[in-house]
């Protein structure tokens, strides 16, 4: 009864024009952010910031960025871990060379790094499509984190071949290095994604984004009435690195502390972020959290479960997660195409009519 | 002949031997390609899976032996006797079998007319699930396979080339893995006999009306769904054929999925639609990357074969997106 448009009336083009235009969703937003900002940093403690809130952060970052290639653009990409490991040594190598620069910028710029070095792998993309671009896209991912493996000017010489994040802070708090206050941590990734998030969802429906969703519906009939495909795809390209690098940056330097490309940048990162938009639902904001959360929460739980209150062995519980998470893919595939955030519309919907059935 | 000649072609014989490697893979992508225009994933974790059971049956483990054991709290492992190599071959393949048709059940029927890509992205689900699966059914722990092979290098083969280098020099002779030769024989072995089957038998001739017009051979009465079995059916059997020649080269664990991940490369090289194509670019990938890392590779530090055969393949597609044998991509509103 509270969710509906009737007698909320728009009086200026920018309120018609709003993202949210249900009186009910624009405050439970604000109260969402109000409840991220404010209420959890009070409360939150080290193991809930290590293990779920900082990894859903950093992780729904880069599932809006390769929710901006697939989603929107429609461009299959496996190289999302390479490009996080991109991400990641700009940061390292910014954040060694100049000492004095803040840590946001370090991200950022991180971010814009890895938006060159994305923009180049996509330059193919005019010519191969599909699942043909999918495998191309490994070439990025096993290129990328052999370069970071081999080639010592990356790690700054160092005699194990790791990357370590020294102490940066921001308003005389350390956000990344050895010593972090859990609320520092989670409120510098925090302020990123909302930031972001922000942006994306502004990009997606201005023109840049509906140019996006031509080139994905179909690519020949978005350049017969004039949208210029090397030049959007490789937008999507550049803006998805740009995302899928702050991720990267702040997974190294914030969530990780240490990193060895081979483990933290792996194939099977670049899987899992894609995991997350397809159970999220491409193309949708919503579903990139929703994603971030299920693929982040579920081995927790399951280990939580299985390991702590059935005590059964650990190995056995990592096999039930990647039964359980190939088996979900394929029945969100069959079942729901388009994710958890088709499910949340669908109920969205239902919500507008209820408690009349038509 | 000269040293250098003489190593150079010995590094091309082991890039086609493992060129040859490839390609068993890659065949078996190439069918389900054809027959469903599915791009099946999951065709590495296939022979994993394959490898994994025919291991499993030969050493006689008892399938999920650790759920067993972490539900009802007791210690079984083994059977305690051992099958003979072709009996546990047979029940591999059965098993491979019985996948084909679990897989069109429960997947394919329902994802008819989907777009390829969500099927691509049904086949990665269907890999992750394998993985799990297999490594539950059997365990995670590195397994060596032995079918009896012969295996190391052919002292015959090295005593012949050492009298083709110039007298007094320092040269030992090749070394060409036995393994390898048998595997590339089994490769030679397994094209013809698939070609055979699809040119002269009435199953074969099916499969290739289906692969050429899905609703064609609809309507001349050739069932869709047994095809498909049929198709997955091969491609378990080519699986277990490749799974069971890595598996024999280098053990059976989760990195013989990542080595069928090579084969993308070589089917883009080759075309997803050619069979032939499919062991051409094999050959070119294997003698391709062991090229590059013994003559640059020691300039960059090695482990080239890592991404060679991505980034040759992604260089090869920006000039022929089709592939070498591959059809014309032909694009209409």
């Amino acid at each position: 009864m509270l969710y509906r448009e009737a007698g909320d009336f728009k009086t200026t083009y920018a309120d018609d024009a709003q993202t949210f235009p249900i009186a009910f969703d624009r405050w439970r937003y604000y109260a969402i952010l109000i409840v991220a900002a404010v209420i959890i940093p009070l409360v939150i403690d080290s193991y809930w910031a290590k293990s779920i809130m900082v990894p859903f952060l950093v992780f729904s970052i880069a599932a809006m960025g390769l929710n901006i290639l697939t989603g929107y653009c429609g461009q299959v990409s496996l190289g999302t871990g390479g490009f996080m490991a991109v991400g990641a040594y700009a940061s390292y190598k910014l954040m060694t060379a100049f000492p004095e620069l803040n840590i946001f910028f370090v991200v950022l710029l991180s971010g814009g790094v890895t938006a060159l070095v994305g923009a180049a792998f996509g330059l193919p993309s005019l010519r191969i499509k599909g699942f043909y671009l999918a495998v191309a896209t490994l070439a990025a991912q096993f290129f990328l984190v052999w370069l970071f493996n081999k080639v010592p000017w990356f790690f700054n010489y160092s005699a194990t071949g790791q990357i370590t994040a020294p102490e940066r802070t921001v308003f005389g708090i350390a956000v990344t290095g050895p010593s972090v206050p859990a609320y520092a941590s989670y409120l510098f990734c925090l302020a990123f994604v909302v930031l972001l998030a922000w942006l994306m969802r502004n990009l997606t429906r201005g023109k840049v984004g509906r140019q996006w969703m031509a080139i994905r519906d179909m690519d020949i009939a978005a350049e017969i009435i004039g949208v210029h495909p090397l030049k959007t795809k490789l937008i999507a390209f550049a803006v998805s690195s740009f995302y899928v690098g702050v991720a990267g940056a702040l997974f190294f330097s914030v969530y990780l502390g240490a990193a060895e490309p081979t483990e933290a940048f792996g194939i099977q990162q670049s899987f899992l972020v894609l995991f997350m938009i397809i159970i999220g639902g491409l193309g949708s904001i919503f579903g990139c959290f929703a994603g971030a959360a299920f693929m982040i929460m579920l081995p927790v739980l399951l280990k939580n479960v299985m390991a702590g209150a059935l005590g059964w062995d650990t190995t056995l519980a990592t096999h039930f997660e990647f039964i359980i998470v190939g088996g979900l893919i394929i029945v969100f595939l069959i079942l729901e195409p388009h994710g958890l955030a088709q499910l949340a519309r669908l109920m969205k919907e239902k919500l507008r009519l209820w408690p009349f059935p038509h | 002949m000269g040293v250098g000649l003489l190593n150079t072609i010995e590094v091309i014989l082991n890039g086609l031997m493992t060129g040859v490697m490839y390609s068993l893979v890659a065949l078996g992508f190439v069918l389900i390609f054809k027959a469903s225009g599915i791009f099946n994933y999951a065709q590495g974790v296939m022979s994993l899976f394959a490898a994994l059971t025919l291991v499993g049956f030969q050493s006689g483990q008892i399938p999920f032996a650790e759920l067993i054991n972490a539900v009802f709290g007791t210690d079984v492992h083994h059977f305690g006797f051992t099958m003979p190599a072709i009996l546990a071959t047979l029940c591999a393949l059965a098993v491979m079998v019985l996948f084909a048709i679990i897989v069109e059940r429960l997947i394919l029927k329902h994802l008819v007319n989907q777009e390829p890509i969500i099927l691509f992205m049904a086949t990665i689900g269907l890999a992750y699930f394998l993985e799990g699966f297999g490594d539950m059914m059997w365990g995670s722990d590195i397994k060596t396979m032995d079918l009896g092979l012969p295996q190391g290098g052919s002292f015959w083969f090295e005593d012949v080339t050492k009298t083709w280098a110039a007298e007094g020099s320092d040269y030992w002779g090749m070394y060409v893995d036995v393994l390898d030769v048998i595997a590339a024989s089994v490769a030679i072995c397994l094209v013809i006999a698939l070609t055979l089957f699809s040119q002269y038998t009435k199953t074969g001739r099916a499969l290739r009306a289906v692969a050429d017009d899905h609703q064609a051979a609809l309507s001349v009465g050739i069932s869709l769904r047994y095809i498909w079995v049929v198709t997955w059916a091969i491609a378990g059997l080519v699986a277990l054929v490749a799974g069971s020649m890595w598996g024999a080269k280098s053990g059976v664990q989760f990195s013989l999925s990542l080595i069928a991940l090579k084969a993308l490369p070589v089917l883009m090289l080759g075309g997803f639609t050619s069979i032939p194509g499919a062991i051409v670019g094999g050959m070119m990938i294997g003698v391709g990357e062991k090229l590059f890392e013994f003559y640059v590779g020691p300039m960059v530090g090695g482990a080239t074969e890592n991404w060679f055969a991505y980034v040759l393949a992604l260089v090869f597609l920006v000039f022929r997106p089709q592939g070498l044998f591959g059809d014309k991509i032909i694009e209409r509103v």
